[in-house]
């Protein structure tokens, strides 16, 4: 093992997931951070770098307190739901500087219980909000009707999507949505904002995740098998989606090749992929944008592909925001799935001899978006 | 916070959001006032960007005029709002939210109205006109440029 690795070796999510009237937002993120420190065998006494971010004022300042620790390097990033990603990478930057060694990075939130990340107006909302876009539902849905129009992308393609995460979850106990489906199930279930329908879109839950980062010095001593940071890539476009010149397109191409070319990976090598669904149509951009097939093909290529158990591309095996649990920000909980892919825990839905996960978050309206690569030491 | 809209579309609608202090954009709310779309226009590098900056966004330059808009583009894109999830908004439901493309080259979000929400295209041409948001704002919203039947 290369002291100068950098792995993750404890992950964790909170006790209570889905509905938790009887759980703050920070006692879901306190039951996972301890969950993450028990699976690495660590103390919190051997914490010494916290990010953090969960919409509110000073997320690592509030946390740190709650938790019981006096970190020596904290962060709270935020661009949305692709922050936890960036904090992976921070807190691999922070380490290989010599900041501090061992990171915890832990989310927790409870929007089931009406409480939403903060929307604060900020200047460019002016021209959005004042017409009732309701995001992020009714701009994702901008963005797939553009798609449509452009490739003739059809509803039934972006449907496909959500029936291939309930086969995950229907194996995940911890998934919220487990029942198997129909592409017809998703066609008629209501519309939100058209063309995106009520089983088009993610979960609102209650959940808390977190994991621990550490180098590879530090991993020798540690009980779990840990798994490598083999490289990153970032990617920001806009924060207004009328500036973006193509909305068909998210800025994961640009994060995607940046993480390729930082792990030394080529798509080929990558047996699991967990990539952030907050909806169908977002989700099959984003299988096109990783490169997975080319620009305007993801429809037909949703077809031919099977991404359930035992399919071709196996895509978001814990049911992913669609089906087993999405709280604000869903990143942490695709870095949480493919390290327990990685280290074959995952029971009936472990994708066989899974060696490199490519993980890729999405933040807000495909404004930001991060990739990460993850191999574990067969 | 927030204002009480009143009359957009003629529904009595609820709380809704507040404009932040924003003063680079007061000339582009007061041309809206007086139903003229004002946008930013770069001396420098004669460009209109929006939303409005006080440096432009393609150069870089600080020489930002004013120009009256022709009113005319056409839609980028559009969703169709089904559900009431923003509550200030629930008596519009169903409406059109749309990406419009300005013959000036920018691009701003708005509603495409006068129109069945069904029949409404990307690619089709609309035209501005202003409808009252709240005591002091005017919005600009799309009808189609040639009615449709």
């Amino acid at each position: 093992m290369r002291d100068d690795a950098i792995c993750i070796v404890g992950v964790g999510e909170s006790d209570d997931i889905g509905s938790t009237p009887h759980c703050s937002g920070l006692a879901l993120q306190a039951q996972a951070s301890r969950n993450a420190l028990a699976d690495a065998g660590l103390k919190r006494s051997d914490i010494d770098g916290l990010l953090t971010q969960t919409g509110g004022r000073m997320p690592p300042i509030t946390f740190a307190e709650y938790f019981g620790l006096q970190p020596r390097f904290m962060d709270g990033t935020f661009i949305g739901g692709a922050s936890n990603i960036a904090h992976l990478d921070m807190a691999a930057a922070a380490i290989r500087a010599g900041i501090c060694e061992t990171v915890l990075v832990s989310y927790g939130t409870t929007p089931r219980q009406g409480e939403y990340i903060s929307l604060a107006p900020e200047y460019p909302d002016d021209f959005e909000r004042p017409f009732g876009v309701c995001f992020p539902v009714g701009l994702y849905a901008l963005c797939a009707q553009r798609h449509m129009y452009q490739y003739g992308t059809r509803r039934e393609q972006f449907a496909k999507l959500v029936v291939e995460s309930r086969k995950w979850a229907a194996r995940n106990p911890r998934a919220t949505r487990r029942d198997l489906i129909t592409i017809e199930d998703v066609l008629n279930s209501p519309p939100v904002v058209s063309p995106i329908h009520r089983l088009d879109a993610c979960l609102v839950s209650d959940a808390g995740g977190a994991f621990i980062v550490t180098s590879g010095a530090r991993a020798r001593d540690l009980r779990s098998k840990p798994i490598d940071l083999l490289g990153a890539g970032h990617a920001f476009t806009h924060r207004s989606i009328a500036l973006k010149e193509d909305v068909t397109t998210s800025g994961a191409v640009e994060s995607s090749r940046r993480a390729f070319e930082r792990a030394k990976v080529d798509l080929s090598e990558i047996d699991v992929f967990e990539i952030y669904d907050a909806f169908s149509s977002q989700l099959l951009i984003m299988l096109e944008d990783i490169g997975l097939c080319p620009k305007g093909e993801g429809g037909r290529f949703v077809e031919s592909t099977d991404f359930g158990p035992g399919g071709d591309v196996p895509l978001n095996t814990s049911g992913g925001g669609l089906s087993y649990v999405h709280p604000g920000m869903f990143g942490m909980f695709l870095i949480v799935e493919a390290v327990r892919q990685l280290r074959n825990e995952c029971g009936e839905r472990q994708v066989a001899g899974a060696h490199t996960a490519l993980v890729q978050g999405n933040g807000g309206v495909f404004f930001s978006e991060v990739t990460a690569i993850l191999r574990n030491r067969m | 916070m927030a204002e009480n809209v009143r009359s957009l579309y003629g529904s009595q609608l609820g709380k809704a959001y507040a404009l932040t202090r924003s003063p680079e954009a007061d000339p582009f709310w007061m041309g809206c006032r007086e139903e003229r779309l004002m946008l930013p226009w770069c001396l420098a590098c004669r460009r209109c960007h929006f939303y409005p900056r006080t440096l432009c966004p393609h150069c870089g330059s600080a020489e930002i005029e004013w120009k009256q808009a022709s009113g005319k583009g056409r839609v980028y894109t559009f969703a169709v709002v089904r559900q009431p999830i923003e509550r200030a908004f629930a008596e519009l439901v169903p409406y059109v939210i749309a990406i419009i493309e300005l013959e000036e080259g920018v691009r701003m979000l708005s509603h495409v109205t006068s129109i069945d929400s069904d029949n409404v295209r990307c690619g089709m041409e609309v035209a501005v006109e202003f409808r009252p948001y709240s005591e002091k704002i005017m919005l600009p919203i799309f009808r189609p440029l040639t009615p449709s039947s």
